[in-house]
């Protein structure tokens, strides 16, 4: 061997054999002890489409974290307001996060301009009317606020989803932020997305309010709903029939406790084997449940959560130790869920799904299955036309072509792209398309014998000849792929990956891998003419 | 030596270039009024939003009986269709309604059909469900994509070879798209993402093609530096026909496997991609060379 053919020979066994150990992992059930000291241990990834899972975009309605952030300021300028005297006849959150106060006469209007540029400088006047003696005043969020409570609505929201997911138990979850507010969620191999998507997206806000029970229930049903109350309904489920009854409650709207004060949430059992969740408080919560309970003994405390009553125990004594129980005719599943999503917390605001795609891990089997299956038989279709048509010359362009997929999928290892149902339309496409560097090869040194150039003269001369041909259309096509890459959602990125990596590696194959082979035989054997 | 197209082969391909603009001018008008007659792309559930649910029966049923209990179960306007491509007892099911609810259509969708068949009579294999937001966001990233890869690719056809190539190579990739559209709109194709992609490809494809007869005219040229341009063109389509034309036989001859084996969730990619590269093959021969020939007799090239 020349020194040149020496060199080539050591690349392409170097690669063959990088290949080799980033294949290893993808190809055997276990990899021995010592593997993972000096080797990379990722198989090749399976896309949500090929594995089956579930694929989430939520959309964090952060302007309902502002809403909520005024309407928790209203209340405390309020409280403020009447501590420090100074007067007003309405006050109300108006246009979403706005707040509107009505001040009693001019005077009044002055020393509340000083008191909220002391104590609430995120506030500022946005406008102000006289209406006789009465000021009316709009107040809203500095901007800045505005942007950073939303912004940490997010972050919260993701923490929390990802606390959720977490206890839920999935493999290899990923969970990340897109765009502004929105919330990307893939779940693989999840066997029940309808309970997930339930988990992930409760918003889960646990209160503490009283039922009013002075008030008749029917009475407000009808319309006339006292002032400072609400009417909320526990959902029964019945275990026969799987009807939903809904009960309904009058509530005293006063917020008495949240979940923010708790500390623990598991699922227990009672006499009866029926699963129920037991809370524990912080000491802070213990002391204020111990407060609430001591004070409304004989009341009905209602256990609500995002609206909906779960249990109303009658308070029989003050509560001390700091922990309660709720009990609402769950199946075990519930109780666990419920658990769960109290020890992740709540969200700062209520999501939504903008988008889902749910692949059921039978489908992913079956397009695997199928798509390997075509990939082969296209490729040994591709591999017997190349033998038929170029002869000997086909059969080391199909060495490449063999390499070029072995190559890719290594890369595709490498790489930790994903492989997804587009993604092996891409392998079979790049078996067609792989072949075409060695068709404008052949092709060229069909035409430099016909010109009757010796066997090393034309091969030199196909070579250099088509390499600017395979170079600029494959740059182009890598181009496409590139565009795809950024633009598309996780099936099309597996295509693109596929396809750009298949381009490359054919580059490499038909180049590097062929011309060694067809150098070493003109170096080894009296080659008088190509059979090609 | 096995020759599809035997050397010396010398088809006048420019003389005969009308006939190659007519067969696409009416190729491209039969496509434009599909489209228009359609009122646009059947835009399916990811640019449009909706709900499409994948069901598997394991007892071929009824289309009829489906839509029956969807619309007891108080699912009205739902389509079904069978969905033979994967298999028997396979049926689609689509809603233009979308939900973002977290039960969502498809519990719904369970249900209702749990109602009239059992439980156990049938599997959810797929549900996708785009919001509004999400479809028209898509929608407008799809077609900046595509506009974006056709601008790059153009760059840098003229940066490495001559501008009234790129014109050729674009005149072509319109070409391709619009009729590969056409296709799709005849043939009641909804138009996803992966059909995006698969016309990203095609656009990708076609102009790898183009750029090989390019690149063989760029190599002739100063050879040939006294023949008219018009010959220098016909002699290079005729050299490079037989690459041209087994590499679009190999390539065909993949994705036509894919096509029949390869299961019905990429089933209208391949079709789209086979469309397109069979048309991406005759435009690469003709309607590029020819265009940057007609381009050429307009506004010749100043001879240095």
């Amino acid at each position: 061997m020349t020194r040149s053919l020496q060199w080539r020979f050591l690349l392409i066994l170097a690669v063959l054999i990088g290949a080799a150990i980033f294949l290893y992992p993808t190809f055997v059930k276990e990899l021995p002890s010592w593997w993972p000291k000096f080797f990379p241990q990722d198989k090749i990834h399976l896309g949500l489409d090929l594995q089956g899972g579930m694929h989430l975009t939520f959309e964090v309605e952060a302007d309902k974290a502002v809403e909520s952030s005024a309407e928790r300021m209203k209340n405390d300028l309020g409280n403020n307001l009447k501590k420090e005297n100074i007067f007003y006849t309405y006050l109300e959150r108006v246009q979403g996060d706005k707040i509107e106060v009505v001040l009693l006469n001019p005077d009044v209007k002055a020393k509340f301009d000083s008191y909220l540029k002391e104590q609430y400088p995120i506030l500022k006047e946005a406008t102000s009317q006289k209406e006789g003696d009465r000021v009316k005043v709009l107040l809203e969020m500095d901007p800045r606020q505005i942007a950073e409570i939303k912004k940490s609505a997010i972050d919260q929201a993701l923490e929390t989803i990802r606390n959720r997911v977490d206890q839920f138990g999935v493999a290899e979850p990923d969970i990340s932020r897109q765009g502004e507010n929105m919330i990307l969620i893939q779940l693989p191999g999840i066997k029940d997305p309808e309970r997930a998507k339930e988990l992930i997206g409760k918003t889960a806000i646990l209160e503490f309010k009283l039922v009013d029970e002075e008030y008749d229930v029917g009475r407000a049903l009808a319309g006339n709903i006292p002032f400072g109350d609400v009417i909320l309904y526990e959902r029964v489920v019945d275990p026969q029939t799987g009807a939903i009854n809904k009960i309904p409650f009058v509530i005293k709207d006063k917020t008495l406790m949240t979940g923010d004060v708790l500390k623990d949430a598991r699922v227990k059992l009672d006499q009866n084997n029926r699963p129920y969740v037991g809370l524990s408080f912080h000491p802070a919560g213990a002391r204020l449940f111990e407060q609430i309970t001591g004070d409304n003994v004989g009341k009905r405390l209602a256990i609500i959560l995002d609206n909906t009553v779960y249990s109303a125990p009658v308070i029989r004594q003050r509560i001390a130790g700091g922990e309660a129980i709720i009990e609402g005719r769950f199946t075990m599943e519930d109780a666990r869920d419920l658990a769960i999503v109290l020890r992740a917390g709540s969200l700062p605001a209520p999501i939504k799904i903008l988008e889902e795609r749910t692949v059921g891990p039978s489908l992913g089997q079956d397009s695997i299955n199928k798509g390997i299956k075509a990939t082969i038989i296209g490729g040994l279709l591709v591999l017997i036309a190349m033998i038929l048509y170029y002869r000997m010359a086909g059969f080391v362009a199909n060495i490449a072509l063999i390499l070029n997929m072995v190559l890719l999928l290594a890369a595709l290892a490498a790489l930790r792209g994903t492989l997804t149902l587009p993604g092996i339309a891409g392998i079979a496409l790049t078996v067609g398309m792989a072949v075409d560097a060695n068709v404008l090869i052949y092709e060229r040194l069909r035409e430099e014998m016909r010109l009757g150039k010796p066997p090393g003269a034309a091969l030199a001369a196909g070579y250099s000849r088509a390499f600017l041909a395979i170079m600029d259309s494959n740059v182009t096509t890598v181009i496409a792929a590139l565009v795809l890459l950024q633009f598309g959602t996780g099936p099309i990125k597996g295509f693109a990956i596929t396809l750009t990596i298949g381009l490359a590696a054919s580059m490499f194959t038909a180049i590097v891998v062929t011309r060694f082979i067809f150098d070493f035989v003109l170096n080894n054997f009296r080659v008088k003419r190509w059979s090609v | 030596m096995f020759e599809i197209i035997k050397p010396g082969t010398k088809i006048d391909f420019m003389k005969r270039k009308w006939i190659g603009f007519l067969f696409s001018g009416v190729v491209m008008l039969i496509g434009i009024i599909s489209l228009v007659v359609h009122g646009g792309p059947i835009y399916g559930v990811d640019f449009a939003g909706g709900t499409l649910v994948q069901v598997k029966f394991s007892q071929p049923v009824a289309i009829d009986a489906i839509r029956g209990a969807l619309q007891d179960g108080g699912l009205e306007g739902a389509s079904v269709q069978g969905f033979e491509a994967e298999g028997k007892g396979e049926y689609l099911i689509r809603l233009q309604t979308s939900s973002s609810d977290l039960g969502g259509l498809s519990t719904t969708i369970k249900a209702a059909l749990a109602k009239q068949f059992g439980d156990k009579a049938f599997e959810i294999r797929r549900v996708e469900m785009v919001g509004p937001k999400v479809g028209k966001d898509l929608r407008t990233k799809g077609i900046l994509a595509a506009i974006f890869a056709m601008i790059a690719m153009l760059i840098y056809i003229s940066f490495r070879f001559d501008f009234r190539f790129a014109v050729g190579a674009v005149v072509a990739v319109f070409h391709d798209v619009i009729v590969t559209i056409g296709v799709l709109s005849l043939l009641n194709i909804e138009f996803s993402i992966l059909i995006l992609a698969a016309i990203l490809t095609i656009v990708g494809y076609s102009i790898n093609d183009t750029i090989v007869v390019y690149d063989r005219i760029r190599e002739n040229t100063p050879k040939m530096r006294r023949e008219p341009f018009e010959k220098i063109l016909n002699v290079t389509v005729n050299e490079t026909l037989s690459r041209t034309i087994l590499t679009g036989m190999s390539t065909l001859m993949v994705l036509i496997v894919l096509f029949f084996m390869g299961g019905g969730v990429i089933h209208d990619f391949t079709l789209t991609l086979i469309v397109g590269i069979i048309f991406g093959t005759y435009s690469s021969v003709y309607i590029a060379s020819v265009t940057v020939l007609v381009w050429e007799n307009k506004f010749p090239k100043k001879k240095r």
